[in-house]
This record gives C-alpha cells, structure tokens and sequence, in this order.
C-alpha cells in the first residue's frame, strides 16, 4: 500500500516514511489476525457446523484473559510506535537545526508567494529575491522559512518532501526543511481556503550548488 | 391528575404529529434522518462525479464551478454527520428502544421529548431554507475554520453560513433536550428488579453517548453564538485584523468534534452488541469490562482533540502528548472489539441480515480504526493530514457505524417497530452489494491520499502529481453508483414492510432483553402489564436450562 | 437483584420503577445543568485565554458599569434567597407560601432584567457596540447567553405560579430552583470577570 507514496526527497522524510512503513507493517498484522480470526470463527461455528452454543460470560478473570493479553500487545505496539513517532516528529518540528537558507512563505487567495532573503541572510533588505509561485533553494541547504498568512488559513504543503504546515492568519511560524535532490516538485494548498483552493499551486525548485548561485546573482 | 393525561387519546395530531409518545417520536426521527440519508447520498454523488470528470456535467447541476463544490463537500459532511448519524442512531434508535428495553411505559420526559424532535424538525427547515439564500448554502467545509468562514463574499452578510451555524446550533440544542431523557430514563426508570448492571448493552451506550455529546458541545454552541455576531455584526472574535484568533474555533470545535465521533460510534456498537449475541446464541462476552472500557474511552476522548490540529500551528510540543493519548484510546476500543469478536467463538451462529450487518461492522470498522493509527501519530499525520487518506479513514469508521449500525439495527427491531419482517432475501443482497461497492470506493481514496492528494480539491487534474493517480478517482466512482444502486433492494424492502397484514410475533428472534415481552408492536403504554426482571440481559445457551434462552423478565400469563 | 427493594412510582407514569433518586425532575436537571456547565465554561475559558493576551482589552472593560453591575448581583443573590424559600415551602406543601416566594423571585428576576437593559441602553448609546472591540463581543455575547437563562427561568416560573396546586407541580419547585441557582451561579463568575478586574486601569 505505502508503494503509493510519491518519492521522497527530503533528509526527515525517511523518518517520516520510517514511522509510516512501522505502523504499517505492526497494524497490518493486527488487522490480518483480527479479521482472520473473526473470519474463522463465522465459518467454524456457524449453526449448520455448531448447533449448540457453549455458554462462556467472560465473567471470570481467565476468560478475560484471552481479550486482556491480546490488548497488551496492542499497548506495547502502542508504546513502540509513539516512541519512534515522537522522535520523528522532535526531529521535524521542535528541533531548530543550523540552517543556511531564509525565506518568508505567504499564503493568499489563491497563490503562495516567496521572499528569499538572499545571501545575507536578512529579510526586508536590498538583496531579498521575491518570487510568486516559485520557490528557490539549494540542494541539501537547510531553509528556514517564517510562515505567514495573508487571509484565511492555508496549509503549505509539499508531498515529496513529506512536509506539511498550515499559515494561519494573524500568526507567524516558524520551521525548517530541506530537499536532498535536485528538480522541480508541487506545492499545493492542503486546507480549503475558498473556490480558488484547487488552484492554489506553486512549485519548489531545487538548484544545483551552481544554479543556485547563478539564480541568487540574477 | 397525571395518570388521566395518559389515558385520554390524543387524536390524528396528537398521535403522529405532536406526539409524546416515545415510539412515534422515535419513527420520526427515523423518516426524517433517512430523508436527510437521500439528500447527503445524492451530495455524495455530486462530489464522486465531479471528481472523475472534473469538466464534464453532474446530474441536475451541469459542470460544478469550485465554489458549488465546496458548497456540496460542506453540506454532504453537515448533513451525514449532524441530520442522518445523530437523529437515526441516537434519535430514532434510542428514543424507540431505551424505554421498551427498560420495561417502562415511555421516557421520562415525554413532552420535552416531543420538544426535542420539533426542535430537530426545525433545524431541519433552517438547514434545507440554507440552500436558497443569496450566496448560495455554507462552503467552508463541515468544520467552519474561521477566517474562511467568517470572511465577507460577494453579498454584505453571508447568510448561508448564518442559516448553517443556527441550523447546528438548533440541532444541538434538539440533541441536548433529547439526551436528559436518554440519560434520566435508564437512571430511573429501570423494571423492578433491574439493577444497572442488568440493563441491556445498548442502554448502556446511549447513555454513555448522550452524555460525552453533553458534556462536549457547550463550548462550541457558546463558539457558534460568537461567529454569529462575527457574521451579523462585524465582530472580530476569530479575525486576528480585529484583535481575535481563528484557532480558538479549532479548539472549540474539535474539542466537540472528537468526542463526538464515539458519540455515533457507542449508540452503533450498542446496537450491534445486542444483535450478536442473539443470533450466535451466546451471553455478550466481557459485559462490564465493555462498559468500563466505554466509559474510559469516553474519558480519554476528552483529551485527543488536537490530534486534528497537529499542523495547525499548535505548539509542537503539545502534539507529542495529544499523539500518545491519541494512540492510547486504541486500548479500550480493542477490549470492546475483542470481546464482540470473542461472543462468537463457539456460538451457534445464524446469519440473518441483521448479523451479517452486525460483523460486517465490526470487520470494517477494524480497517477504520487500524488506518487511524497513521493519522494519531503525529510524524506521519504531518504526510496524510488533510489528504484523502485522512477522507477514506474516517468514512472506514463512520460508514460501518452509521449505515451498517442501522441497517443491523432496522433489519432486526423492524418486527418490533412495524409489526412485520423486512425481507430477508433483499436484505442479504443489499448486504453484498453494499459491501463490495462500499470497499471499492474506499479502499482507492486511501490510495489516492497516500499518493499526495489534498483534500476537498475541485480539480485533481491539475496537479502534475495528481494526474497519473486521477483513475482511483473513477474507480471509487464507479463503486458509488454500485453502492446506490444496491440500496434500492433496501427501499424496496422498506416500502414492502410499511404494509400488509402485521404477522411478526412478540418475540421472533428469542431474544431475552425486555422489549421482546412487548406486542410487535407495542402500544401505547408499551406493555400489558407490569414487567418484573428476573436474569441478566443475554443468558444464552446456559447449561440445564430448557431453552435455549432465560428472558429477563419474570413470565407473565397469556393474554 | 438489585439495591431498592421498593420501587418507585413516578407521578405522569404509569408503572413503577428502580431508580436512583425519588425525584423525577432534579435528576433530569442535573444532566440538563452539566452540559450548561461546559457551555458557559466554554465560553469563559475562550474569553480568559484571548483576555490573557490582550492586557489593551482593559480600556475597553473599565467601561462597563460597575455600580449597576454590583447592585444587580445582589438582586440574583437575593432571588436566589427567595427560591429556597419557595422550595422550602413547596417540601412543606404550603401551595401559598410557595407561590408568594416564587413570585418574589420572578419580580427580582424581572428587576434584573430592566437594570440588564439600562445597561445595555447606556452602553450602545455610548457606541460601545459588539462590533468595537473582541471585548465587547463576549460581553455582549455572554450577558446576553445569560439574560436568555434568566428569562427563560421568569418564563417556568411565572407558568408555576399559574399551574400549582395542592397536588400538582408542587415537586417542579425543587429542579426550577436548582436551575435558578446555576444561573446565579453564572452571574457570580461573570460579573468579576467582565466588570471587576477591569476597573482603575
């Protein structure tokens, strides 16, 4: 099923698809147990095969235990995924690592224009490179990006890097991310935001070392 | 005095339009949720036939522009959710069953029951009246984020979000009016000799629903008063330009909105924990463990809210915590599942239509609680969030709960409430085909939001990425219109069962809960005489015993 | 079986029942007053959390008026006063009794309303209009929340006073008033946090 996933380009991204493939792989056990038992208990015991019914409550502590025990082992899957989750997410969001790159994202009905603040690494100076529609990096840069909004709430999203964050009116956000290959991949706007919302694209363009320094002369 | 009151009759308008009577106000509720199911479903395939062919004409609509679509998602999820899940689970299902299976005459209230319907009534009429205001009906999705919501259109005053937030906020109040019955009855009106711990399953569940819905949606009928004086009268409370903040909506709507998907999914497992046991003949395994359990999902329930919120600019640190109460409640949910799976090992089982609902929930509600596991953590919901993953999981937990819940419930109690049998042969093709048609629709969606696409989108094709994904989008159509079409053996049988000779016995499954002691169906006043419990609810298959079966009430002679 | 060997019949019912309380009406109420509790909770909290990072909204607050706010908590405080009496008497089945202090308490009722409107009155000639500021929002939003809890409280009891009789109604006294006391009891938290905190800034 995760097969599906379009291709990740992005250092958190395998973290992120880690966690998926895990949760993946330990609920679908579940899911195959769970629904082959329920499976074989209509066969086995339907009335033609088991006329009569044995009488079992579950009122006793043993009796229980068979849907006790199993439980647990669904809180220990629990525990395992939240742990390796938390970790993913520390990663992504709580962390602030070192980054090299800034850029002001603004969301607005219905486009998603950037503010690059260049090689000095300031915004609102002489050199920031504005661009709509079009967002520049650098491949393996970290950028930094203040999320903004302009109207209503949009959500950032870029399905190749895994990453996804809303702009909220009124707020200003703060993250980071990165893009480990070069391209050009979509950007699209993951929460509705009126009847442009499906128009409401842009794409993230990453640079070779070369290019980049040749876009940010220009 | 009272007693009089009760005895007089109450004449045409008295009977079937303001009734007090449980049973009617029940059936009521009934016609008008399925009604509202008709309009949600031709909705549904507004959306699916927009969606395979973006450019080509809907039914009765010609090509929808973005804004009618959005129009259509808004109103299809307002609609399945508040006028088709709660008034048919909770409205019809509850008010018909918790006094018949209590063994007393009516609920404990029956004016403000019938208040209750009529205010429901009424919100209904505001809900429809929305759809031909200027402007057109609400579009800023069923959740009404603020600033979108709250923005100014074309026209000076947007009245079809207006008309939206009063026919909610109505409906609420119909629901809260509804649930101090369902939670007094069963606190009070319980047969001599019925303890708490004797009611029937499904008494327990809609009283545990009724009061997690009362305990959650003040803050956000309080929320709802606050956007309408931002719609009317130009306040700010969500507009951060005037001084105000749109993430408080989020928190005081989903802060209701979680809680409130047990509250459609305990009146459903209720219905289905009563269905089992009888027809695999076996006591419902683990009876308290499941209430236990149901109380402490409830509880947990209260604090996962911003599970919907993870990107929403929360503060990142609280998601780590809202993730692992979130996965938790996996817990209690498995105990209530594992024990309806474990009733049927080494049961009788019988497959009448009802049952073949009541499993087939369980085994599809399974595939909407396992795929919610990639939601509630927190790293991968950064991927899935808003995408149609996120559509195709919780229509794996809704539909299985709202459509299967009463489909299991109306094939099985429609003895008791009509006086006749639905029929049983259309009733087992209405299951397969329901259920292959519904898997195909919603196994793509899942697909198609692991492949990276955003919810409530006009236009897929538009997307580079979108586009080689764009045949799930025709596959799920399809698998719509088999799922429609396979709901006319089910209107079939409905009509079939509103007529002819009432032939159904008092008690033709051999069932032990009290409603059974009831004539099919019951009159005014429910039972001949005064029922008296003797045993617990599900004493299937005890050893030495005669029957197969000890009702809960003591025998009363032959009328 | 169970704990109540006796059950219980319940006036407008016609069979006998287990029950946890004798009282009918108090148990509806109190599942009625729990999901006021969150309503109003609900909107206290929104307003305590925007309030707590807007200290500017106090220009706006000292506005309101403190005298006629004061004075008219006394006048809910003392209506909650007559209700206990009301429901005191209607324990003793003194129809009369109940009916003089049931009245009394509607007449305060009323008196809160009129100070409620001058209010009002006074606030939006001044131009203080929901519309001037988020503060102004909530305190029309939640005055009026409750002005709408006390006239549909006038409403029941003023329909009491009329439907009483010697063995009628006379238990609808204790739910009405427990009723009364959470609107009240409303009132206590919103005259503090919309009127009091505010003043000398």
């Amino acid at each position: 099923m995760l097969n599906w996933l379009p291709e990740n380009i992005s250092s958190f991204g395998k973290n992120i698809d880690g966690i998926m493939y895990l949760i993946y792989y330990v609920v679908g056990a579940w899911f195959l147990l769970a629904e082959g038992i329920l499976i074989y208990f209509l066969l086995r015991y339907r009335r033609k095969s088991h006329p009569t019914a044995a009488y079992a409550p579950g009122k006793t502590g043993k009796a229980m235990a068979w849907v006790l025990i199993p439980v647990a082992l669904v809180l220990l899957c629990d525990i395992a995924i939240d742990a390796k989750g938390t970790a993913a997410w520390d990663e992504l969001k709580v962390d602030m690592p070192d980054t090299q790159e800034l850029v002001r994202i603004e969301g607005r009905q219905f486009a998603w224009n950037f503010r690059h603040a260049g090689s000095d690494g300031q915004l609102d100076t002489a050199d920031d490179v504005v661009t709509n529609g079009q967002l520049f990096m650098k491949v393996n840069d970290k950028v930094k990006f203040e999320l903004i909004s302009k109207d209503v709430i949009h959500s950032f999203f870029v399905p190749n890097l895994r990453f996804k964050q809303d702009a909220v009116p009124g707020r200003k956000i703060n993250g980071w991310f990165d893009a480990t290959k070069t391209g050009t991949y979509g950007i699209s706007c993951a929460e509705l935001c009126g009847g442009g919302h499906s128009y409401m694209q842009a794409s993230l363009v990453v640079l070779s070392p070369e290019d980049y320094e040749k876009w940010l002369k220009k | 005095m009272a007693e009089e009151m009760n005895h007089a009759h109450p004449g045409f308008i008295g009977t079937y339009i303001f009734s007090r009577d449980h049973k009617m106000i029940g059936k009521q509720y009934l016609f008008t949720g399925l009604f509202w199911a008709l309009a949600g479903g031709f909705l549904a395939y507004g959306i699916r036939q927009h969606l395979a062919a973006p450019h080509s004409p809907t039914l009765g609509h010609g090509v929808m522009s973005p804004d009618f679509y959005n129009t259509v998602v808004t109103m299809h999820g307002t609609i399945m959710v508040f006028w088709v899940a709660m008034p048919i689970l909770i409205g019809a299902f509850g008010n018909f069953l918790i006094p018949l299976m209590l063994g007393a005459d009516d609920m404990a209230f029956p004016t403000l029951n019938m208040l209750s319907f009529w205010t429901f009534f009424l919100s209904s009429v505001v809900l429809l009246a929305s759809f031909f205001v200027p402007g057109g009906a609400a579009a800023s999705g069923w959740t009404a984020y603020p600033t979108l919501s709250v923005q100014q259109g074309v026209h000076p005053i947007n009245w079809g979000q207006v008309l939206w937030l009063l026919a909610v906020a109505l409906e609420f109040v119909s629901m809260l009016l509804g649930g101090v019955n369902y939670i007094t009855t069963p606190l009070q009106m319980r047969a001599p000799g019925m303890g708490l711990f004797e009611m029937p399953i499904f008494v327990w569940m809609q009283m545990a629903a009724s009061l997690i819905f009362m305990l959650s949606v003040g803050p956000l009928v309080g929320g709802a008063v606050l956007m309408l004086f931002d719609l009317l009268f130009g306040t700010g409370v969500y507009v951060p330009e005037k001084g105000g903040d749109p993430l408080l909506w989020q928190h005081l709507f989903w802060f209701f909105g979680h809680p409130e998907v047990y509250v459609l999914l305990l009146p459903a497992l209720g219905i289905i924990g009563e269905i089992i046991p009888v027809f695999s003949r076996k006591p419902l395994f683990g009876y308290k463990p499941i209430i236990w359990s149901t109380i402490a999902a409830g509880i947990l329930g209260f604090i996962v809210w911003a599970h919907h919120q993870f990107i929403s600019g929360l503060d990142p640190k609280a998601a780590s915590v809202f993730s692992i109460t979130t996965i938790i409640i996996s817990v209690p949910f498995s105990i209530v599942i594992f024990s309806m799976i474990a009733t049927l090992w080494k049961g009788s089982i019988q497959f009448t239509t009802a049952m073949l609902f009541a499993v087939g929930m369980i085994a599809e509600f399974i595939i909407g609680g396992t795929t919610g596991i990639i939601n509630g953590s927190a790293a991968a919901d950064v991927y899935v969030h808003d995408t149609y993953y996120i559509v195709g999981h919780f229509h794996y937990t809704l539909f299985p709960t709202v459509f299967y819940g009463t489909f299991a419930g109306l094939y099985y109690w429609w003895p008791k409430m009509f006086g006749r049998h639905l029929d049983e042969r259309l009733g087992k093709i209405h299951f397969w085909g329901t259920t292959v048609f519904f898997n195909m629709t919603f196994i793509p969606m899942l697909l198609l939001g692991l492949a990276g696409h955003q919810r409530r989108i006009a236009d897929p094709t538009i997307f580079p990425l979108l586009r080689n994904v764009q045949y799930l989008h025709v596959i799920a159509t399809y698998g719509l219109y088999g799922m429609l079409a396979y709901q006319l053996p089910f209107c079939w049988a409905f009509c079939k069962g509103l007529v002819g000779k009432k032939d159904a016995e008092r008690n033709p499954w051999r069932a032990a809960t009290l409603e059974w002691l009831a004539p099919s169906p019951p009159g005014h006043g429910n039972f001949d005489k005064q029922p008296e419990v003797v045993a617990g609810p599900y004493e299937y298959s005890k050893p030495e015993e005669k029957e197969d079966f000890i009702p809960q009430w003591k025998p009363q002679e032959a009328l | 079986m169970s704990a109540h060997p006796v059950p219980i019949a319940h006036p407008m019912h016609e069979l006998k029942y287990e029950s946890i309380s004798p009282s009918m009406g108090r148990v509806g109420m109190w599942a009625f007053l729990a999901s006021e509790i969150v309503t109003f909770g609900g909107v206290v909290c929104s307003y305590l959390l925007l309030r707590l990072c807007h200290p500017e909204w106090i220009q706006h607050s000292s506005k309101t008026l403190l005298p006629i706010g004061a004075i008219n908590t006394v006048v809910l405080l003392t209506s909650s006063l007559t209700m206990v009496l009301a429901h005191h008497s209607a324990e003793l089945k003194n129809v009369a009794a109940t009916k003089k202090w049931l009245a009394c308490t509607l007449l305060l009722g009323l008196l809160f309303l009129c100070f409620k409107g001058y209010e009002y009155t006074h606030e939006i000639e001044n131009g203080y209009l929901p519309n001037t500021a988020v503060f102004w929002a909530f305190y029309f939003a939640m005055t009026g929340l409750h002005g709408l809890h006390v006239l549909a409280g006038l409403v029941t009891m003023a329909y009491l006073l009329i439907a009483i009789k010697e063995d009628y109604r006379l238990t609808a006294v204790a739910p009405v008033g427990l009723y009364w006391h959470f609107v009240d009891l409303v009132w206590i938290f919103l005259f503090p946090l919309l009127y009091v905190t505010t003043q000398g800034a």
